[in-house]
């Protein structure tokens, strides 16, 4: 230590104290249901099988992470604290100005590095498990954002007006024919139109209430997407649905196909490219229509209410309008979304709308940072790409044998980074807010500033 | 009316589970201001721990009596999940405390998450049941050919639930820990000045929200003989939903309201329709949100500026 601050000794006892403590807790949470495993057996009776190796292993795990905490995590940590903190490096300045450009053009040549580097055959992974999985995301990140992040009302059944748009679109095109590029704008009509139905009765409504009954509301139009039998085809769900054409071109290897049209020899890859680029075009409306709506006066109101409701009332903006508003473009957005989902997937089942997708959604909102865009783009990269990175990991065999599966740990590792995100960062990675009027300079506001409003 | 009073025994039982674990949601809402989202899996993972208890004692250790068993495993459960309750607030809950408003929501869900997808992980992802664990029932009257039972398992439900309202109401009323619970619910500044222990008070109140979660969650096992991993998000929104019936925050609201839940879902599905028994649960909480959102027996929120 040379800034003459006395370094606070580490007090070893006290570690392996603490440590002896971490284990025996960790040794009584696991007990129950690592230390034992219920079996059915050949008789199909449950029996318990005793894993007393993993159960040390775990325990062994915890005591000797609250002693490497104890001992070099935790000094290291308030010796960072008592430095005095510095302005910002300049070069993180330069970093920030260049980021946006620098994303938008990765995501625009993604396709052409993916196909350059992986090759023809795999790239159609890649391209649609993840990137088109991940821009879902962003989207509906973004659409959600309108509704949490610009105006406060915690929304825990978005999943509701995907699922809305989903279906709309299934069934419109399967019933009646139509086109996807008809079925676009009015799939989003309609999850709109859902989004004021379901807006008005929780006007009255706010934070966690409003949370837990949208979430009832989503749970409700999943329960009769279920039960709804003649229309919706129940737990077995819609198949067969027609998939988008290039304006009218089908992506098939028949004569007017889109590879005969152009001269190209047939394969998938085309149909996803073009569907990458959809959604890429899709989630960039999104971004743009959310970044102009901040500059007209709904925007502001939304602004506004989120901050402070009542001193709006006192102002004479109309609450009721400003929220059914937010409701019903936030839903819109998730309503085009869901439109492309079924026509990408070419099949859809209530089991795609569960919960735990609102609670994903709402999660990458959050995490990203209520109200700022590329925060909740990171989110969704991280949260989405994280866990769907996942399902690439076979190498782990390696190490923990073949019975090793990592794609059973995809969600219990994204529970745990939810958790761990809020408690590194509680306000989400972008904690700070672009004003959307200034003054003489534009500055960012700091987010000891940045107040919650009650919505 | 056989009909009617047989669903009426079948409601209380289930409304009897619901109200334990209403409790757990309402007791932690009213001292810090917050949905405890992975309430209805820590339940999961009591009726998870009482299953495997049951079988170390039945098959492992021979014990034949099940009254016995059932005492053993109601102790063994309550003590191991308000050890996980404890340590989720300690880890997931605590660090977030006077943080931002939505972020101990988000932590809480992310929990619920890792809670269900961890017990998919260690104890399979297959649903588990064993054979009943206590048989018999007396029939109370027979009309039109039709007798109106009730079961040795809805009698226990309903003897251990009001025992252990009758220890939880002595312990929230007259005990030291029962005041200072009282006293920061209502301003924990306050209480913190006048000596109490504000962080020791909230970790006491998830432990005894556990507690009661383990007592359901037992008789959930006990009345069912089944379940898995995904078994902890219906039944915590049908309890939060008789937390905000009764009234938020408060104690024999959320008891009433489990009751009422319970009836409203066996009444629902005895005469409209099975399938749709959910969504009684959920327009119930939707509409008492909408016109009574204070609940039967909540104080009356009021705006400030």
């Amino acid at each position: 230590m040379t800034s003459g601050a006395p370094a606070k000794r580490v007090d070893t006892a006290r570690a392996l104290r603490d440590a002896g403590l971490t284990a025996l807790l960790a040794f009584g949470l696991f007990l129950p249901l690592v230390g034992f495993e219920t079996v059915t057996d050949v008789r199909n009776d449950l029996i318990l099988v005793t894993r007393w190796p993993l159960l040390f292993a775990m325990v062994a795990i915890a005591g000797l992470g609250r002693l490497a905490y104890s001992l070099a995590i935790e000094p290291w940590l308030q010796q960072r604290a008592m430095r005095p903190s510095a302005e910002p490096a300049p070069w993180r300045r330069h970093v920030a100005s260049w980021i946006i450009p620098f994303a938008l053009g990765f995501v625009i040549l993604y396709p052409g590095i993916v196909l350059a580097t992986a090759g023809f055959g795999r790239a159609v992974k890649w391209i649609d498990n993840f990137g088109i999985q991940v821009l879902i995301y962003v989207m509906l990140g973004w659409g959600l954002n309108i509704v949490v992040g610009l105006a406060g009302l915690l929304d825990l059944g978005y999943v509701a007006f995907y699922a809305v748009g989903a279906y709309s679109y299934a069934l419109l095109a399967k019933t009646f024919g139509l086109s996807f590029w008809i079925l676009l704008p009015l799939a989003g009509i309609l999850a709109s139109f859902w989004g004021i139905l379901l807006g008005f009765p929780v006007l009255r409504l706010r934070g966690d209430y409003l949370a837990i009954v949208t979430l009832a509301f989503g749970e409700i139009i999943r329960i009769v997407l279920i039960n709804w039998v003649d229309l919706t085809n129940g737990y077995a769900g819609i198949t067969g649905i027609p998939r988008p054409t290039f304006f009218g071109i089908p992506f098939n290897a028949e004569e007017g196909g889109f590879a005969s049209v152009f001269g190209l020899e047939f394969s998938p890859i085309y149909r996803t490219i073009f569907l990458y680029y959809l959604i890429l075009a899709l989630a960039l409306l999104t971004a743009f229509v959310t970044v102009r709506l901040r500059r007209l006066p709904v925007g502001r109101a939304w602004e506004a209410l989120r901050e402070d409701e009542i001193a709006c009332r006192s102002l004479g903006i109309n609450t009721t309008n400003t929220k059914l508003t937010a409701f019903a473009m936030g839903a819109m957005f998730a309503g085009f979304a869901g439109s492309f989902f079924s026509a990408r997937q070419g099949f859809i089942s209530p089991d795609s709308f569960t919960f735990l997708e609102s609670a994903t959604i709402l999660s990458i909102v959050v995490l990203g940072g209520m109200g700022s865009q590329i925060g909740v783009a990171i989110a969704a990269v991280v949260m989405i790409g994280g866990t769907e990175i996942m399902r690439e990991l076979d190498f782990l065999k390696l190490f923990f044998g073949s019975t090793f599966d990592p794609t059973q740990y995809r969600m219990l590792l994204f529970g745990l980074a939810m958790v761990l995100i809020m408690i590194w960062r509680p306000r989400g990675l972008i904690a700070t807010r672009d004003p959307s009027v200034v003054l003489k300079e534009r500055k960012a506001i700091g987010k000891d500033l940045v107040k919650e409003g009650h919505g | 009316m056989e009909v009617f009073f047989q669903q009426l025994i079948n409601g209380i039982t289930l409304g009897s589970i619901y109200g334990l674990i209403a409790i757990g949601y309402t007791m932690v809402f009213g001292i810090i201001g917050m949905v405890n989202f992975a309430h209805g899996d820590v339940f999961m993972v009591s009726v998870f721990i009482a299953l495997v208890t049951f079988l170390l004692l039945t098959s492992l250790l021979g014990i034949s009596s099940i009254a016995l068993a059932l005492f053993l495993v109601l102790i063994v459960a309550m003590l191991f999940t308000s050890l996980v309750n404890w340590t989720i607030e300690r880890l997931a809950y605590r660090p977030l405390r006077g943080s931002f408003r939505l972020a101990p929501l988000i932590s809480a869900i992310g929990m619920s998450i890792f809670l269900s997808n961890f017990v998919q992980v260690t104890q399979g992802p297959r649903n588990k049941s064993i054979p009943p664990m206590v048989q018999g029932e007396f029939v109370l009257f027979t009309q039109n050919d039709y007798p109106v039972t009730l079961s040795l398992k809805q009698l226990i439900i309903w003897l251990v639930t009001a025992i252990l309202l009758v220890c939880f109401w002595y312990l929230v009323t007259k005990t030291r820990l029962g005041r200072a619970q009282r006293a920061c619910e209502q301003d924990q500044k306050m209480a913190a000045l006048v000596g109490v222990d504000v962080d020791r008070t909230i970790s006491m109140t998830f432990v005894i929200a556990a507690a009661l979660a383990a007592v359901a969650g037992t008789m959930y096992l006990m009345y069912y003989g089944v379940v898995s991993f995904a078994d902890g998000f219906v039944p915590g929104v049908k309890a939060f939903t008789a937390a905000v019936l009764g009234g938020i925050g408060s104690l024999p609201g959320a008891v009433i309201g489990g009751i009422l839940i319970g009836l409203i879902e066996t009444m629902w599905s005895a005469y409209f329709s099975i399938d749709y028994k959910d969504v009684a649960a959920f327009s119930v909480l939707a509409i008492t949100l909408i016109f009574l959102p204070q609940g039967l027996f909540g104080r009356p929120d009021v705006e400030k500026v």
